[in-house]
């Protein structure tokens, strides 16, 4: 294994192939690889040919929602009455998440082809990759990639000769957690704070500068061209019915090996953090998982024989989200943990929504009381009501965000809250 | 510096570096008209050339003063107030001088379950500061920061546009030191 982060398993490096390849980078390297030919393949198709692939392939949205990509872009119009754009989401910024940051700093062309055969299929005439501002060095290899595209005709007037332009923009961000939030990275992209406005109107009735919009994460696009290349039953072969193919699967926390690892969908989650990961160190026993990012359910150490597809944690109680796994073996405390968690969501919350900002605020200052000793068992009630009240009642989904860890630590760890209450009565008496 | 940048990239150029030239101005140079000109011809509307030319004036000047804001206010036909306004919203648009290096310890869950809050106590016991100042030399700001996106890497630091990963409070010396070569750029 030349990459620390690839799996052994030759049947899953499709997007992390040529990762640890410094030669890959570089157009010249890329197209030793291969690279840019599932482009001159689509741009001799038509817009809804390659909608139809990609819609046939089964492949869903990266991001966190798992929105099946084909029909996403079935939604833009097919008679454009104005400009479409194309919004390549690469503002990685959910705790646990670190796998388009490896994507784009050891193959950005690979985004970049896959984001012009989306603007294809979507009639864009302009794509912006919006990436996280933090993300210095990926940034250096990703300008670097665009300019030699641009250079060698992969993007601009006349893509790969044939007559079809389309022009494509890095962007930066500052710093917003939300703007990773498809209508708060539009907002930003327009030059304002990166607020989520409602929906409806989806992005493709209007979005970015009023046009029809869609917005991708990096990691679906970057499964684009080899799907395009290959057909759509190449990538069914690899995981199930409802969630065909590989993802990368971003594992952290209390790990012997931590790092990214393209799998197949469906493997138990079990199999993930033990025989991938070689579980936590020093022989320790798992105590929790949040599989998909701290945006999910914790499982706990029983639960996870669970299926790792969208559907399989969706029926265990949490979520595939980002493929994040961060694993808390049992050294770890749930409340400080909880409490970390929060007081991120709180820090992020754009502030529009009262639930939002108030509630986050609130479920922080609690928590950071329970850890410190004082708090009182009627705590653990205001946050299941918080939990109630934070829910579905704002523009976006962060609050919920943070309900999700909240209430199924509630539930499943009452009696890591219920052991500091005690602490603190015992205290006091 | 003055080489010319692709306009496809000219309006992405990482910010959060030392200052260049704090005396600059932004757009009487020949490089700031030619910026202004490369990032304006990339998006349909004016304001959407406000983020990246905040980034701008910081990648100059360190940060960004409230006569960088009036000036791009008035670039963009925009309002100082408004300018303010999204400026203050992100995190990484430095509203005063920062160190020379501005250093971010990321204590969230990945690296917070891997000692974060003991490397973050470490550089700033080290530089002598507290969380969210400046040494007075204006060498060192020390900051918490969110999710640095390297949880595989646990603990990420970030110090200016370099990402140091798997940092133990041990490394922390040894990091510090490497510092006062020269700087980066």
């Amino acid at each position: 294994m030349a990459y620390p982060y690839r799996d052994d398993r030759e049947t899953t490096t499709i997007l992390s192939r040529h990762m640890g390849e410094p030669e890959a980078r570089s157009l010249s390297g890329w197209l030793e690889r291969g690279g840019y030919e599932a482009l001159r393949k689509a741009v001799q198709m038509e817009p809804d040919e390659i909608t139809e692939v990609v819609k046939e392939s089964g492949l869903r949205g990266r991001g966190g929602a798992g929105f099946p990509t084909g029909m996403k872009w079935s939604f833009m119009p097919s008679e454009p009455s104005g400009p479409h754009y194309l919004c390549a989401n690469a503002d990685e910024s959910e705790p646990g998440a670190f796998k388009d940051r490896e994507i784009m700093r050891w193959t950005p062309h690979l985004l970049i082809e896959g984001c012009l055969i989306a603007a294809r299929a979507i009639r864009a005439e302009h794509v912006y990759i919006y990436v996280r501002g933090e993300f210095f060095p990926v940034i250096r290899v990703l300008n670097q990639a665009v300019v030699e595209a641009y250079e060698a005709g992969y993007i601009g007037e006349s893509v790969c000769d044939s007559g079809w332009g389309c022009d494509l923009t890095v962007h930066i961000g500052a710093g917003a957690y939300i703007a990773g939030e498809e209508t708060g990275l539009m907002s930003s992209l327009m030059g304002g704070r990166a607020e989520p406005w409602m929906k409806p109107p989806f992005p493709a009735q209007r979005g970015v500068f009023g046009a029809p919009t869609t917005v991708n994460n990096v990691e679906t696009l970057a499964s684009v061209p080899g799907i395009v290349m290959n057909g759509s039953a190449w990538y069914r072969q690899w995981g199930s019915e409802k969630s065909p193919g590989t993802k990368m699967w971003c594992c952290s926390g209390n790990l012997t090996k931590p790092g990214n690892y393209e799998l197949e969908l469906g493997l138990p989650l079990g199999e993930i953090i033990h025989d991938v990961c070689g579980g936590p160190p020093e022989g320790r026993k798992v105590k929790a998982v949040l599989p998909g990012g701290s945006s999910t359910a914790f499982l706990t150490a029983d639960e996870l024989d669970c299926v790792t597809t969208y559907e399989g944690l969706q029926e265990a109680g949490s979520a595939l989200g980002t493929a994040s796994p961060i694993v808390l073996d049992e050294t770890a405390e749930i409340v400080p943990a909880m409490r970390r968690i929060a007081q991120f969501y709180a820090h992020e919350s754009c502030g529009q929504c009262v639930q939002c900002r108030e509630g986050t605020a609130w479920i922080t200052k609690i928590l950071r009381r329970i850890e410190e000793g004082d708090g009182e068992p009627r705590d653990l009630d205001t946050l299941y009501d918080l939990c109630d009240q934070l829910t579905g009642r704002t523009i976006c989904v962060l609050a919920d965000s943070v309900v999700f860890p909240l209430r199924s630590s509630l539930d499943k760890f009452r009696h890591e809250y219920e052991a500091l209450m005690r602490r603190s009565a015992s205290v006091a008496t | 510096m003055s080489r010319r940048l692709h306009p496809a990239v000219a309006g992405a150029q990482p910010f959060q570096l030392a200052e260049r030239d704090p005396d600059a101005p932004l757009f009487g140079s020949e490089e700031g008209r030619e910026r202004l000109e490369a990032i304006l011809s990339r998006y349909p509307t004016r304001r959407a050339a406000l983020l990246p030319l905040l980034g701008y004036a910081q990648e100059l000047h360190g940060w960004i003063s409230t006569g960088d804001m009036e000036e791009i206010a008035e670039v963009l036909e925009l309002t100082p107030a408004y300018v303010w306004s999204v400026a203050s919203f992100y995190t990484m648009y430095n509203k005063h001088p920062a160190g020379r290096h501005m250093i971010q310890v990321c204590t969230n869950i990945s690296c917070h379950l891997n000692g974060a809050p003991r490397v973050l106590e470490e550089f700033l016991e080290q530089t002598g500061t507290v969380e969210g100042e400046t040494t007075e030399d204006g060498r060192f700001t020390v900051l918490e920061a969110e999710c640095l996106g390297a949880c595989g890497f646990a603990t990420a630091v970030q110090i200016n546009d370099a990402y140091h990963e798997n940092v133990t409070p041990e490394k922390v010396a040894e990091i510090l030191a490497s510092l006062d070569g020269p700087e980066s750029s």
